[in-house]
């Protein structure tokens, strides 16, 4: 807030209760000046207040689900005796799935150096700070590269056997493809598919992705990294 | 004030003490002003902005996820440090203390119990947290460096999560470690020397699980805690949390 000085004019009531600033809001604003900032309160009381609880809460529930489910303790490790399939913790096992279709270099290092890159850029992106649907402007242009790049990632995917990423893909690619066909339909689902943003899809397909790796890694791969059921693994 | 109850004229009374006063450089916090000092009078909370945005406070806003990542890190530190008392980062003690912490400690199980369930669930946690601030916009400006530091906290989180992984020495923690550290030695050009600065050594040995407790219990919560230190005070500076008008655009 403390940005916008310059276009102070005056500010006046009484500081103890609620100080109030007047600022011109030039055209070219920013997504920080935007809007209603709203009624605010003091952290203390308020926000303290409400973090405690939340801690007590969290704390309450932990100690009631680590009375009853044991952390896993196998046999002492022995370097000679290779357990089938060999797993990573659960949350690489996205990127071990990966690996399974990927060469190392492709799925354990390229892979993760630009998702994290791509994590790391989205803020300094042109941002979309009015919040422009991806249906808007030139509709039909925009579902033609829409098409092609699901098409394009599809075929590369599925020239590398790697379903459990191309389902997920042609499925949001599907999702986000829906309301350019629907164009006079009024249900909820489609409006709010219809007001989401190119940047929502984006992350929404990587989410969409990164969980299915995860889910079939952790549940549907048996040994030698075949598929099985969950409910039919036996004992070993 | 006839009506307040017994118990609460006792604490005021306690805050009016010179006691008090000197801890806490305050009184009791009655007013707008001596509520502001309890906050940037108090090295801990200062952290913190004076003043919150009402809307920011509904749960629907945060569902408290980035709190919640924090306390889990509160809760996986006094944990990991009492079990610290019981662990020998020595190949093969490590795996007798964790027989240790099952038979012979006193709640021993219920601790380990508890550090793990908070770690997987801190993990967890920190991958909500961020993508529940994507949905909400939070990265926008001026709150773009805050999200890179956030992005640094899921990569330290990881990394802690997965150094805690090998020291119970079992097969479990040994194979998956294995795979893990396999895949740094596809890097190109630094793949080995890195796998080798990691394990100290070609193979995972005593060395590994040493510079895996090194990093684990030392090197990556001083990390952690001057990120989120970083991350606590930009969210003040930068403004307060991200809050989304009702008439606006949802992004």
């Amino acid at each position: 807030m403390s940005e916008t000085n310059k276009y102070v004019v005056g500010f006046g009531s009484d500081a103890t209760k609620d100080p109030r600033r007047i600022v011109f809001i030039t055209r070219k604003t920013s997504a920080k000046v935007k809007g209603e900032a709203g009624p605010q309160l003091m952290s203390y009381p308020h926000l303290v207040l409400r973090e405690a609880i939340a801690l007590q809460v969290l704390t309450i529930v932990l100690v009631a689900v680590a009375l009853f489910w044991d952390a896993p303790l196998e046999q002492l490790a022995n370097p000679l005796l290779t357990p089938n399939p060999a797993k990573a913790p659960w949350y690489f096992l996205g990127l071990q799935e990966l690996l399974h279709y990927f060469p190392p270099i492709v799925a354990g290092v390229l892979i993760p150096t630009l998702v994290v890159l791509g994590l790391v850029v989205i803020p300094y992106f042109k941002i979309n700070v009015q919040g422009e649907p991806l249906w808007s402007g030139n509709r039909q242009r925009r579902a033609q590269v829409l098409v092609g790049v699901v098409i394009v990632l599809g075929v590369l995917l599925a020239v590398y056997d790697a379903w459990t990423v191309l389902v997920p893909t042609v499925l949001v690619g599907a999702l986000a493809l829906l309301p350019y066909f629907t164009p006079s339909s009024s249900a909820r689902y489609v409006q709010f598919l219809r007001s989401r943003t190119v940047s929502w899809w984006v992350m929404t397909w990587f989410i969409a992705v990164a969980l299915t790796l995860t889910l079939v890694g952790t549940f549907f791969r048996g040994p030698g990294w075949s598929w099985v059921w969950p409910w039919s693994r036996h004992a070993s | 004030m006839a009506t307040t109850p017994w118990i609460q004229q006792r604490f005021e009374q306690l805050r009016g003490t010179r006691v008090w006063r000197s801890v806490f450089r305050r009184g009791p916090a009655r007013t707008n002003r001596t509520r502001s000092v309890a906050i940037f009078g108090n090295l801990a909370l200062h952290l913190l902005p004076v003043k919150v945005r009402e809307k920011s406070l509904a749960v629907r806003a945060t569902y408290y996820l980035g709190s919640i990542a924090f306390f889990l890190f509160v809760v996986l530190s006094v944990t990991g440090i009492l079990l610290m008392l019981y662990y020998h980062p020595a190949v093969p003690d490590a795996y007798r203390d964790m027989k240790d912490l099952i038979y012979v400690a006193s709640n021993g199980v219920f601790l380990r119990n508890l550090h793990r369930l908070a770690a997987q669930a801190m993990v967890v946690a920190v991958f909500w947290h961020m993508f529940h601030v994507f949905y909400r916009g939070g990265y926008k400006p001026p709150h773009e460096f805050n999200w890179v530091v956030g992005v640094g906290l899921l990569l330290v989180t990881l990394f802690l999560s997965y150094t805690g992984y090998l020291l119970p020495w079992d097969q479990l923690a040994f194979w998956a470690i294995t795979v893990g550290t396999n895949i740094i030695s596809y890097v190109p050009g630094l793949g080995r020397p890195l796998r080798y600065l990691l394990l100290g050594g070609h193979i995972i040995g005593q060395n590994a699980l040493l510079r895996f407790y090194v990093l684990h219990c030392v090197i990556l919560p001083l990390a952690a805690v001057a990120l989120i230190a970083v991350h606590f005070w930009r969210i003040q500076k930068d403004g307060g949390l991200t809050v989304r008008d009702d008439h606006e655009r949802d992004e």
